[in-house]
């Protein structure tokens, strides 16, 4: 069992739970993710590691109420606890002195980048972030990611905050300036990875992309999260979750990622009827 | 000299239509009549051939005697002695192949029927666990401290075995809960879960401490565990990397990897979504890939999960399944159908990358290859298509590289397999042993159960003359 030593509520439906995992916080590191099952019930699903606290022995996720489990667990509070918190897994982000960095952070995964940012930053590049959500409503860690950046860029899709549009146009300046950009990561629904890979690929900068596939057991067993790169099948859990963005099969992705769509629909439906929030 | 009895005691099993429609238990297991009654059958031969044929060399006629005698806590004491998974060999061993293929009744066509014996036994104590005197004579600790990965059945035969030895003894297992493809992998009705768990419960309660969700060579390595006080570590990961054949539309929706659907279903408990969260598609019809036990458990629980169609597709024919003959003849009970002699072009998907078919050669059969089957050959021209909603490839399975990879010093084969001596485990690589499906690619539970005996002997010799 592993226990929630702190919650924080970032906005209304993105939570970030500090949770007690002192053998997955002495090994994590930046890109990295760990599989948790709230209870015996539960289904296993991957969440990308946030921070950890080697000291503390703790390992923070951010995650959003998006199906059954992630409601779920959004009903644990802080001194409780879930069964499992397996981890580290995937392989790490390559960590470079790269030069110029751009890191793009689409929705809550402003929490994936965060460590992301700050060890290329701590190597000796310059980082610019973006940040994007759909309303302001959404905005959390700004100054966190500003701390570790050189330039912070955020935008919002309605404009309520920031810049108004998508990431991909600040990013696609960014190209087009007159700064040299030796690597882009960018992190966050499929659908941002593959606009921000198509806008990079005519500046022939590599982008990496960390991908989401469907996972049961996140290392290497099952194949539920096998993704086209490159032409070849690849285990997103063990030979991923980075990528090159421009050797993505993104429709491939996207399709695999609906394999459930019907089974989660009847699943949320019954939660929210039989154990749900009473509210 | 009294008659030979050749009447073999049937093994009770739930009815086709019946079973086919649930997860229990398909054998029924044994009654103390017919228990005794084929335990009657045993001659007692004085050469005791059933013995050779068992790799982890259980007291085979002594326990049959046992029971004959009536004397039932002496046979688990003979049972338990060699065998400390009794009431899994006893389901999952290929008898037929091993000790039953060896019994002097064997040339008469009817052999006594061990695994039943086995089982029977097995079941007998956990109904009657409280009424054994069992008088555990702690072993005298040796101070030395072994680190087992994995908790499948070589894992757990080598952890008992050290921790009755005297050593501390922890498993680390990177799923949630011990017992590797005995739990993952084969279903609840060949292998009852909750018989794992005692078993897996009974190896905890001689000592040896277990580690769930801990992914070794990820959230420690082999080296840092050698580091950090355990003397000596036997690697027990099995053969966890699913096959796929590499044709066009493998990747399409529907289309699993057996270890995926399996795990889904026996270990997520799929078949009872949405009260379990993780789902898992069942379809209409199910074309499953391969000849294997594990493409006969596939097809099976598709069966139950309601499919309405399932197929074994296997290339070559049925003489050649490599399934044990039981298991076969259940599916084909059971109204699984066969297509032999037939082998996957590519899958065929709809707009919505869906699978909708698959695309078949039909095979015939040549000369004899290296593995001594006759070798599949394709006929050219004569493709066609199976309507299918979902496929499960069930082509085998070879070990997880994430030890290997993290472990520079360990020698392995081009299939990813770990180097060990076959007598004893050891690898090349210093205070680390090695047995099971890790070492000889996918096999049989009793096989890696008699690689983790073998281990945790040489690992005993190992420590104490350190």
């Amino acid at each position: 069992m592993y226990k929630i030593l702190l919650r924080q509520d970032l906005v209304p439906n993105i939570h970030l739970f500090k949770v007690a995992a002192p053998v997955v916080a002495k090994k994590a590191q930046p890109g990295q993710f760990v599989v948790i099952r709230i209870d015996e019930k539960g289904e296993r699903i991957p969440l990308t590691i946030a921070d950890w606290d080697k000291k503390e022995g703790s390992v923070t996720i951010v995650f959003m109420e998006v199906g059954t489990t992630t409601h779920r667990l959004a009903l644990v509070e802080a001194g409780d606890f879930i069964t499992d918190f397996i981890g580290p897994l995937g392989l790490p982000t390559h960590i470079d002195k790269l030069g110029s960095v751009v890191c793009v952070a689409g929705g809550f995964a402003v929490a994936t980048i965060m460590p992301i940012a700050r060890a290329m930053k701590e190597k000796g590049n310059k980082v610019i972030s973006i940040m994007g959500a759909r309303n302001k409503n959404l905005i959390f860690w700004e100054d966190e990611l500003r701390s570790v950046s050189n330039q912070l860029i955020v935008t919002t899709d309605d404009g309520s905050y920031g810049r108004k549009g998508l990431v991909t146009e600040p990013l696609k300046e960014l190209l087009e300036g007159s700064e040299r950009i030796d690597r882009v990561i960018a992190i966050g629904p499929s659908v941002m990875m593959k606009f921000c890979a198509l806008t990079t690929e005519p500046f022939g900068v590599k982008t990496i992309v960390s991908l989401n596939p469907i996972m049961v057991d996140g290392t290497g067993m099952c194949g539920c999260c096998r993704v086209s790169v490159g032409g070849a099948t690849k285990f997103a859990c063990v030979d991923g979750p980075d990528f090159d963005g421009h050797q993505v099969d993104w429709d491939l992705l996207f399709a695999r990622q609906r394999i459930y769509i019907d089974e989660e629909k009847r699943s949320f439906e019954q939660w929210q009827s039989q154990d749900g929030v009473s509210s | 000299m009294p008659k030979l009895n050749l009447n073999r005691e049937p093994m009770p099993r739930q009815a086709p239509k019946l079973r086919g429609k649930n997860f229990n238990e398909v054998a029924l297991g044994y009654s103390a009549e017919q228990a005794l009654a084929e335990a009657s059958r045993c001659i007692q031969c004085p050469k005791r051939p059933c013995m050779d044929g068992c790799p982890v060399e259980v007291d085979i006629p002594d326990f049959i005697k046992a029971i004959r005698d009536g004397d039932m806590p002496e046979a688990v004491r003979i049972l338990k002695s060699k065998n400390s998974l009794p009431g899994i060999c006893g389901r999952v061993c290929p008898q037929e192949s091993q000790c039953e293929a060896a019994c002097s009744l064997a040339k008469k066509e009817a052999p006594i029927a061990i695994g039943r014996l086995e089982r029977y036994v097995a079941d007998w104590e956990r109904a009657n666990r409280q009424s054994i005197d069992s008088p555990v004579v702690p072993p005298t600790p040796t101070g030395k401290r072994v680190a087992v990965v994995g908790s499948g059945p070589a894992s757990l035969t080598a952890a008992a075995d050290l921790v009755k030895l005297g050593h501390g003894v922890t498993l680390f297992e990177a799923l949630h809960v011990a017992g590797g493809v005995l739990m993952y992998g084969i279903p609840e009705f060949r292998l009852p879960k909750d018989i794992v768990q005692t078993e897996v419960d009974y190896v905890t309660s001689l000592g040896v401490e277990l580690q769930l969700d801990s992914v070794v060579g990820k959230v420690m390595t082999i080296d840092e565990l050698l580091n950090n006080g355990y003397h000596a570590v036997f690697l027990g990961t099995g053969a966890g990397l699913p096959m796929f054949l590499n044709i066009p539309g493998e990747n399409l929706n529907g289309i699993y990897s057996a270890n995926e659907f399996l795990t889904r279903v026996n270990l997520m408990k799929a078949y009872r979504f949405p009260e379990y969260d993780t789902p898992v598609k069942v379809g209409r019809k199910v074309a499953v890939i391969g000849g294997g036990n594990v493409a006969m458990d596939s097809a099976r629980c598709a069966l139950r999960l309601g499919a309405e169609e399932v197929y074994i597709v296997y290339r070559r024919s049925e003489v050649e399944l490599p399934a044990r003959r039981e298991e076969v003849e259940n599916a084909m009970e059971e109204g699984i159908y066969f297509k032999l002699l037939t082998n996957p072009k590519q899958m065929l998907g709809n707009e919505q990358n869906w699978v909708v078919g698959m695309e078949c050669f039909k095979m015939e059969l040549g000369e004899p290859d290296a593995s001594g089957r006759r070798r599949p050959i394709t006929i050219p021209g004569s493709e066609f298509i199976i309507d299918v909603d979902v496929v499960i490839v069930a082509l085998g399975t070879t070990p997880n590289p994430l030890i290997a990879q993290t472990t520079p010093s360990l020698e392995t084969t081009r299939r990813g397999t770990v180097v060990a001596d076959e007598a004893t485990g050891k690898t090349v690589k210093d205070k680390v042993w090695a047995g099971g499906d890790i070492v000889t690619g996918a096999a049989t539970v009793i096989s890696a159960m008699g690689a983790g005996r073998r281990a945790a002997t040489s690992i005993d010799e190992y420590l104490r003359g350190q």
